[in-house]
């Protein structure tokens, strides 16, 4: 195998769909009765025309007729084999469409794909599986129809059925099983595919916090074993944990691609924007009317502050924050917190604990950095809060300013790392191991 | 390090034209539709009291009603054989036409789910219900036995003819259900006209009546319906008798034109079922 051999080739694919053609509306009842006559014509020409398009559809009105939808526009890409691409948008961006054409489920409008190598899709655990059927009979099933042959599945049945953690009910009708138990057997049989190409849609929404982790070190797994995936997801810590390479689609068109880490901060900078302003400004951010806006400008690990950071586990953490006095104060102390999403603080810091109280001579713009050596989080969303306050009152406090992510990544170098259910510290704890047993991973 | 074993390409474009069956893909996926068959076999008679004497049931029921009016009350001619006998032949392989046609009418519909989801020949859905269907079709053939034993008919050489008017049978069920099901999931019409459809069928083929009524300047269009062909040939098998080719052979031809057509149309249009389910 040449190391840069290409697995995918996608060159200016296009898929067009038509959506809500409106139904007329009558004004009297002889129009009304006129149409229900002629409905049966119109109604055939209808639902003939969700798939017939006319050259005119396309290329008069510069492709943008009323009832058209661009579910993707002249993207191309190449993925090399070996390579774990992922691919990332808002939603309706055209990201699972891209994955159905590539797995056939539907035909591009225009352009053309070339694939190298069999591919799996898995657009959804648990296609096909019946609920009258036992789990042992919907593996078999499940598994042919994500294109495994009869004697793989036999080969791999039993670890199959170990994975799922599901032993005890693998002769029972899937219809008695819990939800939870049939994403895992759906699962198990996904994840134990083999197909050159794996093509994976948002399928790890699913499941419970320790199934997911499993499956993600599966899928590492299967990444490091030299297969190509293209990995669909909103989850920015797996995509960017999984993904050597980024695809960013925005309404069917291809924004860039690129390193993992730089289109994903690319993207969370530009999704949905709030009050925080370009380049770190603080000023326009909503305050309660007795505050007064003294944290003007902000910036962390060199960044100017946007609305999502992501950061590794154990990484430095710098917070540069810009204050704008209007006047002379003494007596003052001010901090951060960092919130979980629920609001409940997990840390604080205060100048105060450090330096007493600080006193402002005179009114001006002030510069001060707080760091961390080792941001000491389990994997998470923190977010970021940010106040001052004299003797007498609160100054300035905003909540929720930007979301810190705290990646999941494999800190210890074991696949095994503590979840958020599983408290807030990451210190590496220092264990003694009786040297009677042994360890694995 | 993944062994890169197939160094298969494929190659994704907007629609050709016309095409006809994949025959090497189909064997790629020869599990796939052995277990589907499977399944629909198996979950059909889940949870019944019954089970498989269902296969049973259903046409004799409607070949003792049968008897009973049409046979008893309104006399209708059997070619001098009971009406209970005559009846069995043609309505055993008929409730195997008419109900592979009506599931297999409705596949793509009920499998809509899986069909956006994965990919595999979508053949495969229309194809399901006509295999899986022969296996109700096989239980039902006991009572076409038994009826034989019970009015001493004896088997004559042109049982070793059955195999052709099965295989007929199976036809046009394909046939059908490839239509069908490929018209279904752009027009839901197909489902309420199915209903009447089927009926009309019925009363098209020398089901509840015999063939030879028909007046003989008509019968060589009236042959032409591929139903009347595989009827007159079970019949002509089973109970003896002569077999008329030139009756059958139109019907045997349309069928298989009819089943060609039906691949070709299928495959044209499978490309857009998922985009309008
Ligand atoms: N069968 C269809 N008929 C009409 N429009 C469709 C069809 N399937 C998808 N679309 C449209 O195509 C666009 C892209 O959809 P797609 O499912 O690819 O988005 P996505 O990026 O996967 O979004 P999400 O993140 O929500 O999963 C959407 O605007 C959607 O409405
Ligand atoms: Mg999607």
């Amino acid at each position: 195998m040449k190391p840069n051999n290409t697995a995918i080739r996608v060159n200016n694919i296009s898929k067009c769909y038509r959506i809500g053609l409106k139904e007329q509306i009558h004004e009297n009842i002889a129009t009304a009765f006129l149409s229900l006559i002629s409905s049966p014509l119109s109604n055939y020409r209808k639902y003939r025309s969700l798939y017939k398009f006319k050259e005119i559809d396309f290329d008069n009105n510069n492709g943008s007729h009323p009832d058209l939808i661009w579910a993707l526009k002249n993207v191309s890409f190449d993925v090399n084999q070996g390579e774990s691409l992922g691919i990332i948008g808002k939603n309706g961006s055209g990201k699972s469409t891209l994955l159905k054409i590539l797995s056939k489920i539907t035909v591009p409008t225009k352009g053309r794909a070339e694939i190298h190598g069999r591919v799996s899709s898995l657009l959804e655990v648990g296609t096909g599986f019946h609920p009258e059927l036992t789990g042992r009979e919907n593996i078999y099933l499940n598994g042919t129809v994500l294109g495994m042959r009869k004697h793989e599945i036999n080969k791999k049945f039993d670890e199959i059925v170990d994975f799922s953690g599901i032993e005890k009910f693998i002769e029972t009708p899937v219809k008695r099983y819990s939800s939870g138990m049939k994403v895992r057997l759906a699962f198990s049989v996904a994840a134990h595919l083999e197909p050159e190409i794996l093509l994976v849609d948002e399928v790890l929404a699913v499941g419970d916090a320790e199934f997911q982790k499993k499956c993600l070190g599966k899928m590492g797994d299967v990444t490091k074993e030299g297969r190509t995936v293209l990995f669909v997801s909103h989850n920015m810590a797996a995509m960017e944990q999984l993904c050597e390479r980024v695809v960013w689609l925005n309404k069917g068109a291809l924004v860039g691609s690129g390193p993992a880490r730089d289109m994903i901060n690319q993207y969370l900078d530009m999704a949905s924007p709030n009050s925080l302003g370009p380049d770190g400004d603080l000023s326009r951010i909503p305050r309660e009317p007795s505050f007064e806006t003294i944290f003007i400008n902000g910036e962390l690990n060199g960044l100017p502050f946007k609305e999502h950071h992501l950061i590794h586990p154990l990484a430095p953490l710098t917070i540069k924050l810009k204050l704008n006095l209007s006047e002379a104060m003494t007596g003052c102390g001010f901090g951060i917190h960092l919130t979980t999403n629920s609001g409940q603080c997990v840390y604080a810091a205060n100048t105060r604990w450090n330096y007493g109280k600080i006193d402002f001579p005179e009114k001006g713009i002030y510069e001060f950095e707080c760091t961390f050596d080792k941001l000491p989080l389990v994997p998470d969303k923190y977010y970021l809060a940010l106040g001052m306050r004299n003797q007498v009152r609160q100054i300035d406090w905003m909540e929720r300013v930007l979301c810190i992510e705290v990646s999941r990544d494999d800190v210890y170098g074991t696949m095994e790392f503590p979840e958020k259910s599983q408290g807030f510290f990451l210190t590496q704890a220092n264990w003694k191991i009786d040297n009677k047993v042994t360890k694995r991973f | 390090m993944l062994i890169l074993n197939s160094n298969r390409v494929s190659i994704i474009q907007p629609a050709s034209k016309w095409q006809g069956l994949n025959l090497k893909e189909l064997k790629d996926y020869q599990d796939l539709f052995y277990f589907m068959v499977w399944r629909d076999i198996k979950v059909l008679y889940a949870q019944t009291i019954m089970g498989f004497s269902w296969a049973l049931l259903q046409p004799l029921v409607q070949i003792i009603l049968f008897t009973i009016v049409f046979g008893k009350v309104a006399k209708v001619p059997s070619e001098g054989l009971p009406y209970f006998l005559f009846a069995t032949v043609a309505i055993v392989p008929w409730t195997y036409i008419s109900q592979a046609v009506t599931e297999s009418s409705q596949s793509l519909i009920a499998g809509q789910n899986m069909l956006g989801k994965v990919y595999f020949p979508r053949i495969i859905f229309p194809l399901t219900p006509v295999l899986s269907k022969l296996i109700d079709f096989g239980i039902s053939l006991l009572i076409v036995v038994i009826t034989m034993l019970y009015y001493r008919v004896h088997p004559t050489w042109n049982l070793l003819f059955l195999p052709i008017f099965l295989l007929l049978m199976i036809i046009i069920a394909a046939g059908a259900g490839m239509w069908l099901s490929a018209l279904a999931i752009r027009f839901r019409d197909v489902r309420h006209s199915m209903g009447f459809v089927v009926r009309i069928l019925m009363y098209s083929a020398p089901i509840v009546y015999s063939a030879s009524t028909i007046p003989d300047k008509y019968r060589l269009i009236y042959s032409l319906n591929p139903i009347v062909c595989v009827i007159e040939g079970f019949r002509a098998c089973l109970l003896g008798g002569h077999i008329v080719w030139m009756y059958i052979l139109p019907g045997a031809i349309t069928s298989l034109v009819f089943l060609i057509g039906g691949i070709f149309y299928f495959r044209k249009m499978e490309h857009v079922f998922v985009d309008v389910i």
